[in-house]
């Protein structure tokens, strides 16, 4: 707990609510001491605002600054009310759900659900009709409407408590239901309830004044900021607006302190939810003219990023050759997915990238190079295949788009060109995939649907980050074959990143390993072994690498059958 | 460059073998199948359940009246044989399962019974109130989707990465500001702002029944529509920033779709469902804030009407009306999610949080 408390920080909107709100409560307090008479006192009727009225008189003569004041009392204890009745009814109805039988938990949530799905406003004026116009029915109807939604907040608050191991640990040792509860659930969701009570606060307060304003709350002679606002309307109409403009202020005042406060305590309560900053993008620094230093396809030299001023990627250098496949291995953190994304141009905008060359044939690829250059030579098979793809968008819809944008395809020839691509990547029912959603398909299947779209743009390089490691191996053997068979059918080369090693060797002409966003060793793959090894730090990730035997020939033909 | 080892280990290239075409099938059919069938056979069902609570809720406002509701309505100063002969009257005597019956049937015959003020059928008052409130709230909803929507994808779209930081505070400043001031109180500041500033917005009603002018509608439906559409657009933003995190906004860049493609073909499918879902509260709100708007201009529609009835004790016209509401917060609700299950089917299977 202490800990937390050392995270509580101040923040300009709960002062600012905070203060506003303490006004308005002084008000309350002592305006109706110091004036309930004075505002009583008729004297000239529908005066416009003057030294003497600072917000002129109503229709009855009443001074209307007198009056907007006087009535922060009332308004403010029915507010309160009304939102004790939701507050507590809600924790009450909300935490008591979760002490149900499972079954019925159910049953009661849907039922809170289907009554919130309806306008609150309408329930409490079912709760006016009963009760009749006036003031407490008014705080007893708003207080009632407001049940329901609050007890939905605090049931799914308490779902999440529920599953935490101390809640768990407590039934188990045969703590009943209601001390669970109290002891357990309630402290733990105070933060938050705080929170949803300073909002109800600020929504009760606007529900209390709308039935007043519409005559359906405080009658005559009692009054509160919406019988006052009531009382206006017709002098609007006629084109008199100064009557509202008190107890409008006051309700705009105090609605804005509540959500100042609720606000103000959810940021002070977290303080990392606030936005961080964006760094300022830095101006590449004039890069020498270098001449291209070898004719392999992908040059990579002296390939430097930074976040905030921090490197991460610390002069990386290496070549791809045309139809060579190139592993980067390393360990997580080591920096070679965020090389991978620099070669595929697709950086988070908050990262800074240098390098003394970073080409791609003739592309320029520290420059914005022509999208279609790039495409054209270029495609990218991403780690997990159960989000690289649309979740709203069919298989079909997502993969045409590059070819009806880059290829110049029309809708019709690009589908029978995934339709193609999706049966050369053996794909079961090519038609069937092309019509489904992305969550209707398997993990391989999406990978293999990725592996069509390269396929289908024919690129010079292929870059692979992490493309089989979220997949299981039988899969990834599968994988692993289309990726060498686009390799070798399109002469495509190839950029593999992944930190299994196994797969690397069997995989790769030549590898990249890469540690603390630097290279320690260009070698060839068949040299990846504790024995061959040249750099310390290689044997080291060797050594600490369990490797399966497998014997992918078998794994493949069992999955094909 | 080869790779040997590689080349040994790749079975032969297999060939494909064609799948059998799924068989034909009619429309019918293939609706049959579709998630479509089902997810509208269960919507139709709590339709049905919430009309019947609905009905349940509206006959329970005349019995659940503190007192004796015979009392409550005749007034204080009504006879004995006065208040006897209206408990004959409105079957108040008669035992309880008998009136609920009575008034499920009166309601499926169309009989909502007959006013106590104006001596009308309630069904008549209710026709003719319906057209005010169905065009203010239906004009006041498409409005709001119409501005919220593409007004939180710029912003969303501008702030994307904690960039442009000071966009990002204005934004929420403003649109919590003016979230936070009721419906009602913007009204009038719309009236004094236009009505008679300006001078080109009628502000003043027709006579009841009569047609009302478009040009009214205009002020009601912003007042009606401003609060929710600050909601909605910060909601749009909100999401459009997680959406812009996700790796499939990548995969588009990938593929150097253009922005306007990302952002309108790619992003805002995903935005769709949680937008749709978390509006959904706030669109039904706007039939309960319709009641309200309806008072400041004085529109004679279904909210005026609840007022007036609730102040005239007019239990019967509160049954109705009470009864109507609920079925448009209702439908509101189901084409919410019929448009949601469009956008997004994964919705069909229910269960979306």
């Amino acid at each position: 707990m202490s800990e937390r408390r050392n995270r509580w920080r101040w923040n300009a909107g709960l002062v600012i609510g905070l203060a506003l709100l303490s006004v308005v409560a002084i008000i309350a307090i002592v305006a109706p001491m110091l004036f309930s008479d004075a505002a009583n006192i008729m004297g000239d009727r529908s005066q416009r605002p003057s030294g003497e009225h600072l917000l002129g008189t109503d229709a009855a003569g009443h001074d209307l600054l007198l009056r907007s004041l006087v009535a922060t009392r009332l308004t403010l204890l029915m507010t309160v009310g009304a939102a004790a009745i939701s507050v507590l009814g809600g924790i009450a109805l909300g935490v008591s759900v979760w002490g149900l039988p499972a079954r019925g938990r159910e049953v009661a949530l849907r039922a809170i659900d289907a009554i919130v799905a309806f306008p609150g406003l309408l329930l409490a004026l079912v709760v006016a009709a009963i009760l009749g116009a006036g003031g407490s029915s008014a705080v007893v109807a708003i207080g009632l409407s407001g049940i329901p939604y609050f007890a939905r907040l605090t049931a799914n608050l308490s779902a999440k408590i529920a599953q935490q191991e101390y809640v768990a640990t407590a039934r188990l040792m045969g703590v009943g239901p209601f001390t669970v509860s109290v002891r357990h659930m309630l402290p733990n969701m105070a933060e938050p309830l705080l929170v949803l009570a300073a909002s109800n606060f600020a929504s009760s307060l606007t529900a209390i004044s709308a039935l007043s304003f519409v005559g359906l709350g405080v009658q005559s002679p009692q009054y509160d900021w919406g019988k006052l606002l009531n009382e206006a309307i017709p002098s609007l109409l006629s084109g008199k607006a100064y009557e509202m403009v008190g107890p409008a202020a006051l309700i705009i005042v105090t609605g804005l302190s509540a959500i100042l406060i609720g606000d103000g305590l959810a940021a002070a309560a977290n303080p990392n939810a606030r936005s961080r900053r964006a760094p300022k993008a830095t101006s590449h620094a004039p890069l020498p003219a270098v001449a291209p230093s070898s004719d392999a396809l992908l040059r990579v030299r002296n390939l430097r990023v930074s976040f905030q001023g921090k490197e991460i990627v610390k002069g990386v250098s290496f070549d791809v050759a045309r139809g060579e496949i190139v592993g980067i291995v390393g360990e997580s953190g080591s920096g070679k997915t965020l090389t991978a994304m620099s070669v595929a141009q697709l950086l988070p905008e908050n990262l800074q990238l240098t390098a003394d060359e970073l080409a791609l044939g003739d592309i320029d690829l520290r420059s914005r190079a022509a999208d279609r250059d790039v495409v054209h030579s270029m495609s990218m098979i991403y780690q997990d295949p159960g989000s690289t793809f649309n979740p709203s968008l069919k298989m079909g819809q997502q993969l045409t788009q590059v070819l009806t944008q880059h290829f110049g395809m029309a809708a019709g020839a690009a589908k029978k060109t995934m339709r193609e691509a999706f049966e050369k990547v053996r794909m079961t029912e090519p038609d069937r995939r092309l019509r489904q959603y992305p969550y209707e398909l398997s993990g391989g299947m999406r990978q293999r649907a990725m592996i069509a779209s390269a396929l289908a743009t024919r690129p010079k390089l292929i870059v692979a980050d992490e493309a089989t490691t979220a997949l299981d191996v039988t899969v990834q053997a599968d994988i692993l074959r289309e990726l060498v068979g686009l390799n070798r059918e399109l002469g495509a080369s190839v950029m593999f990143i992944s930190h299994d090693i196994g797969v690397v060797r069997e995989l790769c002409d030549r590898v990249v390993v890469m540690y603390h966003g630097e290279v320690m060793e260009v070698l060839a793959a068949d040299d990846l072994t504790v024995e061959r090894a040249t750099h310390d730090y290689t044997r080291k990730l060797l050594a600490a690498t369990p490797e399966l035997a497998i014997d992918w020939e078998t794994v493949g033909e069992e999955h094909a059958r | 460059m080869t790779s040997p080892p590689i080349t040994q280990i790749l079975p032969p290239p297999q060939t494909t073998v064609a799948p059998a075409e799924p068989p034909r099938r009619s429309a019918w059919g293939r609706f049959i199948a579709s998630p479509w069938a089902s997810f509208l056979l269960r919507r139709a069902i709590s339709l049905v359940a919430m009309f019947f609570a609905l009905l349940i809720v509206a006959f329970l406002i005349v019995q659940l009246i503190p007192g004796d509701p015979a009392v409550a309505i005749a007034g204080s100063n009504a006879t004995t044989v006065e208040i006897e002969a209206l408990r004959t009257s409105l079957g108040l005597d008669l035992p309880l399962w008998q009136q609920f019956v009575g008034f499920v049937g009166g309601v499926f015959t169309g009989d909502l019974g007959t006013s106590f003020m104006y001596g009308q059928p309630v069904a008549t008052i209710i026709q003719s109130r319906v057209p005010f409130t169905l065009a203010l709230a239906a004009a006041a909803i498409v409005l709001s989707l119409v501005i919220a929507v593409p007004l939180g994808i710029v912003v969303g779209v501008a702030t994307r990465a904690g960039k442009r930081s000071w966009l990002d505070a204005t934004f929420g400043a403003v649109t919590g500001f003016i979230d936070s001031v009721p419906g009602y109180i913007m009204a009038t500041v719309l009236v004094v702002l236009f009505g008679y500033g300006v001078g080109v917005l009628e502000i003043v009603p027709p006579a009841f029944s009569a047609r009302m002018p478009v040009a009214s509608y205009v002020l009601p439906v912003v007042a009606l529509a401003i609060g929710p559409v600050c909601t909605v657009a910060r909601v749009v933003r909100r999401e459009m920033n997680v959406v812009l995190e996700q790796d499939y906004m990548r995969t588009a860049r990938g593929w150097r779709l253009p922005a306007a493609r990302r952002y309108l073909g790619w992003a805002l499918p995903n935005l769709l469902t949680s937008t749709l879902t978390l509006s959904g509260l706030v669109l039904t709100g706007m039939v309960g804030g319709a009641i309200i708007i309806e008072t400041v201009f004085a529109i004679p529609g279904l909210g005026t009407g609840i007022i007036r009835a609730i102040l005239d004790r007019d239990y019967p016209v509160i049954q109705g009306l009470v009864l109507v509401i609920g079925m448009m917060a209702a439908l509101v609700n189901l084409l919410v999610d019929v448009i949601l299950g469009i956008a997004d089917p994964r919705t069909l299977g229910g269960h979306h949080e």
